[in-house]
């Protein structure tokens, strides 16, 4: 990022070195512990804790990144509400879960912190993967392949690798400079990144197939699905994914003093937060169905309501203008700007150039225990298998297809 | 509210919980402001020929965040002179007639010398007297202190000393640093003491700074042994205690001391034989405020439990310590888990395993590493829901072979849910038999 971003609050601030300690010290030290096998990328929790009490918090985060190297993301982003901290055995105790999140980061911050490094090296006659797409799960899948001595060249369209980590997480959470990090370690063990590469587009599908002797496919999903209603648009009608990217890349934004954002999922939310931070004074969420269906984690609204979001049920807009939201039951919601948040779409573009995978419902259909496709030189894994799910799903299918692949070529 | 008079060897206090020979005894003005905290008694810092300390002087032993679970020192005697400290004894006398003061001596081993202090420390008005026999660093390279406690012999000179001229009580402070403290404490007996005080400090090294790798505490570099005490201690004192007490040949009052920081403490010491408790550590850690708790929790208990007064229930668990030969070889207990309140820690089959006798289970596993292999090998991803139930899944719950189980304990030690795990009796049948009787068949 050339740029600077904008500045936001951090909303979960770090724990002091003492704290952590502190809380570490809480640990019960679990055998077989549920959080880590409520954790996707299974990071054995108890022994990274135990490590951070004695005053080991460089094992610590080695314990953590020998799981996950995205390790400092996911301890940023993960719900870990309905992951690790909700499997703490503490809820039935005194129902405080071991703040299992803000111990991963200072671990992980400690690591970053004393340059901490991935001790990966390529083996002679190393055989070469692809990885198309440069978010989470390819740099899971590439960080494991090298772990396992293989040639790793990571392609994506954009101009910065990271995927969402980078353009696309709320800043509140995680800013493009710790993604960026996390992306150095991976590239310092020797895999190759070329950015501005579309498949299909600039790199083909023959010279793929030619020069690697496996694919990972982590392309994730595409732009915000469209509404098809008129207004749509106006100048005045902004994407989520594009608001986030925008103000994440310190591009000017101006919102106005009112935003409606259409949605009721987690990416809705971090839109909706953002326009607060922005500078907008009121911000509603207008979303089609009952507060009961929403899907937004229960935290990420309670994060909203504080944050003062408004929120409008059974709001099934109709028209979009220059100064308003038009509803189905007639009544309209003046606002400055609109921002849709209503899920991905799938890109089935360029899905669709490798011939021999299997799509069902837009998404890659894959083993769900090594990650191959119905091509056997395919794997894939992230939110274009998942149909979009958290970064530490993407994470743990990008290491499970890199497992799979290794199977595969060995 | 029960009765906490206390009436110690003829030394009278308005409760049993004394201020013990140490940095919180240093001076008057400390003692007196511990007298209206409530303490009920103080053992003056021990006077002697004034000594030049050494800075820094304390070095500690923090548990999991806890801090001093056990304090070493390697601090001297009284550095003040003998005069002060006996005036200052006049002085909190004066003003505080109801409580006890007990001059803690240490002098030169010569008979004139040691008629000449409990002559001076019982003209300043003390109650009692207590000989520093125990002190392990500094003073005993002296050969003052524990190496006079360490010496059967010494220690019944020196108490004859003493008692050919002290109209007071006098106690005999002993040292654990001896392989059997019983040895001095009949030496004691022997030289005419009224009562014992125990236990002095252990010796120690606590640790060393991983940096400068200069064990603590730190005096220029360098460091010495000390004296340990504090919660950690009070595990050793207890069976110190309890030997003294035992014994027949000793049957002399004890001021107990070691790591008694609460009232729980008080009443097991008090339950092993002791007649007051003398406390350091948790008043340097915390402050004089912590009688309070210490004298209203020990009234509440002894009221739940009907004991009107301190003698009531003194030594009531003496006789319930025996060698081993004596216990029964039949009585058998077992472990239960309850699986309602069962967290799923798994705590307890891990320590099975790997500590006991490998008889707790978990359901379709083989040994802990497979468990482990099981979970980390299962298919996980983020819940859409954000409800997340809590409640522990019955795969996770051990079970106990109740056949092979010995009735160990360990479960029950780990397991960090309270009554989750409980320890049941069991008939087996034969009637009770210790290891002496079954020798002798």
């Amino acid at each position: 990022m050339t740029q600077h971003p904008i500045a936001f609050p951090e909303l979960h601030p770090p724990l002091t070195p003492q704290a952590a300690v502190a809380e570490a010290n809480r640990c019960l030290f679990c055998f077989d512990a549920p959080c880590a096998g409520a954790c996707p990328t299974h990071i054995d929790v108890p022994r990274f804790i135990k490590k951070i009490a004695t005053g080991n918090p460089l094992g610590s985060a080695e314990t953590i990144v020998d799981a996950n190297v995205l390790g400092l993301s996911c301890s940023r982003v993960c719900p870990v509400d309905v992951l690790c901290e909700g499997a703490c055995v503490y809820h039935n105790i005194n129902g405080k879960p071991i703040t299992i999140g803000l111990l991963q980061r200072h671990a992980m911050d400690h690591f970053y912190a004393a340059a901490g490094k991935l001790p990966y090296k390529t083996l002679p006659g190393a055989k070469k993967v692809a990885c198309i797409g440069a978010g989470p799960a390819s740099l899971a899948c590439a960080a494991e392949l090298r772990k396992h001595g293989l040639d790793v060249t990571i392609f994506d369209k954009r101009p910065q690798p990271g995927g969402l980590n980078t353009y696309g997480v709320a800043q509140y959470k995680f800013t493009p400079t710790d993604a960026a990090r996390e992306i150095e370690i991976i590239r310092a063990t020797g895999v190759t990144f070329r950015s501005g590469i579309s498949v299909g587009e600039n790199l083909s599908i023959e010279d793929l197939e030619r020069d690697f002797d496996a694919v990972f496919i982590g392309i994730g999903l595409g732009a915000t699905q469209p509404l098809g209603i008129p207004g749509e648009h106006l100048p005045n009608v902004l994407n989520a994914l594009e608001f986030i990217a925008a103000y994440k890349t310190a591009q000017p934004l101006h919102v106005g003093h009112s935003v409606a954002v259409i949605g009721g999922g987690n990416t809705a939310i971090d839109a909706a937060v953002a326009a607060r931070y922005l500078g907008a004074s009121q911000v509603s969420i207008l979303y089609r169905r009952a507060e009961s269906n929403m899907s937004a984690f229960a935290f990420e609204y309670e994060h909203a309501r504080a944050s003062g979001i408004g929120f409008v049920w059974n709001a099934r807009p109709v028209r979009f203008t220059n100064h308003s939201v038009d509803l189905d039951n007639g009544l309209t919601v003046p606002c400055d700007t609109i921002i849709i948040a209503i899920g991905q779409s799938r890109l089935l573009d360029t899905l669709q150039q490798i011939r021999t995978l299997e799509l069902r419902n837009g998404q890659v259909v894959v083993n769900p225990q090594t990650g191959q496709t119905a091509d056997p030189k395919y794997f894939a894994g992230g939110d274009c298998v998942n149909g979009g799910r958290e970064v530490v799903d993407a994470a743990a299918e990008g290491k499970r297809a890199a497992k799979g692949i290794l199977q595969w070529l060995t | 509210m029960a009765d906490l008079t206390s009436h110690f060897a003829g030394i009278h206090s308005p409760n049993p919980f004394w201020l013990a020979s140490g940095p919180p005894a240093n001076c008057g003005e400390q003692i007196m402001r511990a007298f209206d905290a409530g303490w009920g008694g103080a053992v003056w810092k021990t006077i002697g020929e004034p000594i030049v300390n050494v800075s820094s002087r304390y070095s500690s032993v923090d548990l999991n965040g806890c801090r001093m679970m056990g304090l070493n020192n390697i601090e001297l005697i009284s550095d003040r002179p003998i005069s002060v400290n006996l005036r200052e004894i006049s002085e909190v006398k004066r003003r505080y007639p109801k409580h006890a003061v007990i001059a803690s001596l240490m002098v030169e081993s010569k008979r004139e010398v040691w008629h000449d202090i409990v002559k001076r420390a019982e003209d300043a008005g003390s109650d009692g007297l207590e000989l520093n026999f125990g002190c392990p660093h500094g003073m005993s390279e002296r050969g003052l202190g524990s190496a006079v406690g360490q010496v059967p012999e010494y220690a019944c000179m020196i108490t004859e000393w003493v008692k050919e001229v002290a109209r007071t009580p006098v106690l005999v402070k002993l040292t654990p640093n001896i392989s059997d403290i019983r040895t001095v404490a009949r030496a004691a007996k022997k030289g005419g003491a009224d009562a014992l005080s125990a236990i002095n400090t252990i010796n120690s090294i606590t640790g060393i700074d991983l940096d400068t790798l200069t064990p603590r505490p730190d005096v220029g570099g360098k460091t010495s042994h000390g004296g340990y005490c504090g919660p950690a201690v009070k595990p050793i004192a207890l069976h110190m205690v309890q030997q003294i007490a035992s014994d027949p040949q000793v049957q002399l009052p004890i001021s107990a001391i070691g790591g008694i920081g609460s009232w729980r403490e008080a009443a097991e010491f008090i339950l092993l034989g002791a007649g007051t408790l003398q406390a350091c550590t948790a008043p340097m850690h915390y402050g004089f405020r912590i009688v309070e708790d210490m004298i209203d929790g020990l009234s509440h208990w002894m009221a739940s439990k009907g004991y009107a007064n301190i003698d009531a229930f003194r030594g009531l668990s003496l006789p319930r310590v025996t060698d081993w030969q004596h216990l029964d070889l039949n009585y058998k207990i077992v472990a239960r888990i309850n699986p309602e309140t069962c967290i799923g820690c798994q705590l307890c089959y891990t320590a099975c395993w790997d500590g006991a006798h490998q008889c707790i289970h978990v359901a379709g596993h083989a040994k802990p590493e497979d468990e482990a292999a099981f979970t980390m090998a299962s298919l996980v991803s983020t819940p859409t829901s954000s409800t997340v139930s809590h409640a522990t899944p019955a795969r996770r719950i051990p079970t106990v072979d109740e056949h092979e189980c010995v009735g160990c304990n360990l479960c029950w030690l780990v397991c960090p849910v309270e009554n989750c795990i409980s320890m049941v009796r069991v008939d087996t049948g034969n009637q009770p038999q210790s290891w002496a009787e079954r020798v002798q068949q």
